[in-house]
């Protein structure tokens, strides 16, 4: 299969994923208890007939259901996500104004999460293949199995109370010092400190599952017969490691690195939380706590199509690294 | 049956993790007998340290409710959401995979585009989203926890459907006229439990973290005390009262490494030729 039918066939399916998210959100607000105008409107329209009125007529709440969904379709289509009565700001602005923070912090703790959990991976598959110093692959495997047992969180108040509270090293809340009016360089260090902690509690689960998938993946490849064939010839362990198994053993790991962006943005919401972060998994906190439903369904359409989008990279990704894998192949591997 | 045990106990963690699983069962089991009080009850002084009082071990909370109470009630909440939450994601699971599975052709296509459309969209988001619009209470957290989790099921009992079909006995079973139905049931399904099984206990595990998480978020059920909610009270309180959310956390790490460690254990214990592999 050539790369545009390969590409084409990829975006259609992507494109049935977002439309379906949508569908999803329809049903869901009418699906809930009471008038769906009400329940958009959340609390804050309760005392307001006049906007209950309006966007019964928005949503044509009088017509067959099949009419509905187009008419929230066609407004899905042309990105109109709503309105948010709290806000007094269309949903979408809000959560583009939100958007570059939370980029900010998922690829940190992406990069964060993929090097050193890859690195921790080779270091306990090497230790474990090679037969000494066991007890570091045993040890790396133990906080791994910790870190997926802990709350993610939890962990995060755990480093503002170690790193903020009693240490006093590194801020605990926000993006950026308010009201210091840094510019430049130093407006990039101050963001940098604030990004620490939230980085490495978001990126810690997922450099546990990089440190599992990488080591399980390279004593697999390790056992092969081309590897051995190289020890064979006399290749220097570390080249072994580097250059024939390493490469062999990463397809998995970017396999999960796709998957990965979906649950990372469920687990900003947790980590934006905890460190008041101004990105879209703080904004998704407020609307809860404001009931702000269209704000809320607004946010899960639009990560929903960013989960689709990275997924979509990662397919072409996989197909120029190897080019062994057809379209369909993706799941003999997963 | 007695080589599985011996299997299952030359395992140090997995035992470790079943005495500690017990111990929370036991537990949520006596906290009725134990706190005839309710967890929301204010009882004592607020912001009572631990340890400091020998009648509130773990302390209490700026409202002067027992911590220890709490402990003991959230434990209730965290292993009932995720053992119910779990079997209802299996019975969907299982009966989307075993129809994909046993089928093929394209009623298999069009359950598998089905479930891949649910393994990618974000799954906390989805259950965010599920349990806010039908009002937080424990039907809608086990709802929602059901719908982000049985895709997986679905696409492992799939797989074992389809190398089993292929198997003499089930061929056998199809020669002499057995119904698909009883097929499904009696020869296929049996032979595919021990990786569903091992799964079931991966998947409360991340159950009763998601659990954890919504009700964190403030989307816990109002009438029971859980762990998440009580670190998510404590947020505010974190430079004054660090054991607040100190204990709730340690409470859910040791719960859900346990029920790791024993899922590890099983898989150990039901697959003896993979163990010896070296994996």
């Amino acid at each position: 299969m050539n790369f545009l039918s390969f590409f084409v066939s990829r975006l259609g399916k992507a494109l049935v994923v977002v439309l379906g998210v949508v569908i999803i959100n329809f049903f869901l607000i009418r699906l809930a208890p009471g008038d769906p105008a009400t329940v958009m409107a959340g609390e804050a329209g309760a005392g307001d007939a006049a906007y209950v009125a309006q966007l019964r007529e928005e949503f044509g709440l009088d017509k067959p259901v099949v009419t509905q969904l187009g008419i929230y379709l066609k407004g899905v289509a042309h990105l109109d996500l709503g309105y948010s009565y709290r806000n007094h700001l269309p949903v979408l602005d809000l959560i583009l104004d939100r958007l570059p923070a939370t980029f900010l912090l998922m690829s940190g703790a992406f990069v964060f999460s993929i090097v050193l959990g890859v690195l921790l991976g080779v270091i306990a598959a090497r230790t474990r293949y090679e037969n000494r110093r066991r007890w570091i692959d045993s040890a790396v495997m133990s906080g791994a199995l910790l870190l997926y047992a802990t709350p993610l969180f939890w962990l995060s108040l755990m480093a503002i109370i170690l790193f903020s509270v009693v240490l006093g090293w590194l801020p605990a809340f926000g993006m950026e010092s308010v009201g210091a009016g840094y510019t430049g360089l130093a407006r990039a260090q101050d963001i940098a400190l604030h990004m620490v902690l939230p980085t490495v509690s978001l990126g810690c689960f997922f450099m546990a599952v990089y440190v599992r998938l990488t080591r399980a993946s390279m004593l697999e490849v390790m056992g092969m017969d081309f590897v051995k064939t190289a020890r064979a010839k006399g290749v220097p362990a570390r080249r072994v490691i580097r250059v024939h198994v390493l490469r062999n053993a990463l397809l998995p790991v970017i396999t999960f690195a796709g998957i990965q962006l979906g649950q990372m943005a469920g687990g900003a919401v947790l980590t934006e939380t905890v460190f008041s972060w101004p990105g879209i998994g703080r904004l998704m906190f407020d609307a809860l706590l404001q009931r702000d439903y269209q704000l809320l369904l607004g946010i899960f359409f639009v990560t929903s199509a960013l989960v689709v989008v990275f997924n979509l990279a990662t397919d072409i990704l996989y197909r120029f690294i190897d080019p062994r894998i057809a379209v369909g192949g993706r799941e003999a591997a997963a | 049956m007695t080589s599985f045990l011996r299997r299952y106990c030359r395992n140090a963690g997995a035992v470790a993790g079943l005495v500690v699983l017990l111990a929370v069962v036991a537990v949520s089991f006596l906290a009725p007998l134990l706190y005839e009080e309710s967890p929301w009850m204010m009882v004592a002084d607020p912001l009572i340290h631990p340890f400091a009082d020998t009648a509130y071990p773990f302390g209490t909370d700026m409202l002067g409710r027992d911590i220890t109470a709490g402990l003991l009630y959230g434990a209730r909440v965290s292993l009932l959401v995720g053992v119910v939450s779990t079997a209802v994601a299996l019975v969907f699971g299982i009966l989307i995979g075993a129809v994909a599975g046993y089928c093929g052709g394209r009623i298999d296509d069009a359950l598998m585009r089905f479930t891949e459309f649910f393994q990618t969209i974000p799954q906390l988001a989805m259950a965010v989203v599920i349990v806010a619009i039908f009002n937080p209470s424990i039907y809608s957290i086990v709802g929602a926890i059901s719908v982000v989790s049985w895709p997986p099921v679905a696409r492992l009992v799939r797989g074992e459907f389809l190398t089993l079909k292929q198997r003499e006995f089930v061929q056998a079973a199809v020669v002499i006229g057995q119904r698909p139905l009883r097929i499904i049931l009696t020869q296929i399904l049996p032979n595919a439990m021990s990786p569903i099984i091992v799964s079931a206990s991966f998947m409360i595990a991340t159950a009763i973290l998601t659990e954890s998480a919504l009700s964190f978020l403030g989307l816990g059920d109002r009438n029971m005390m859980s762990w998440g909610f009580m670190i998510g009270a404590a947020r505010t309180m974190i430079r004054e009262a660090w054991w607040m959310s100190v204990w709730p956390g340690v409470a859910i790490l040791l719960t859900v490494l346990a029920i790791n460690l024993i899922g590890e254990g099983l898989n150990d214990a039901m697959n003896p030729q993979l163990r010896r592999r070296g994996e």
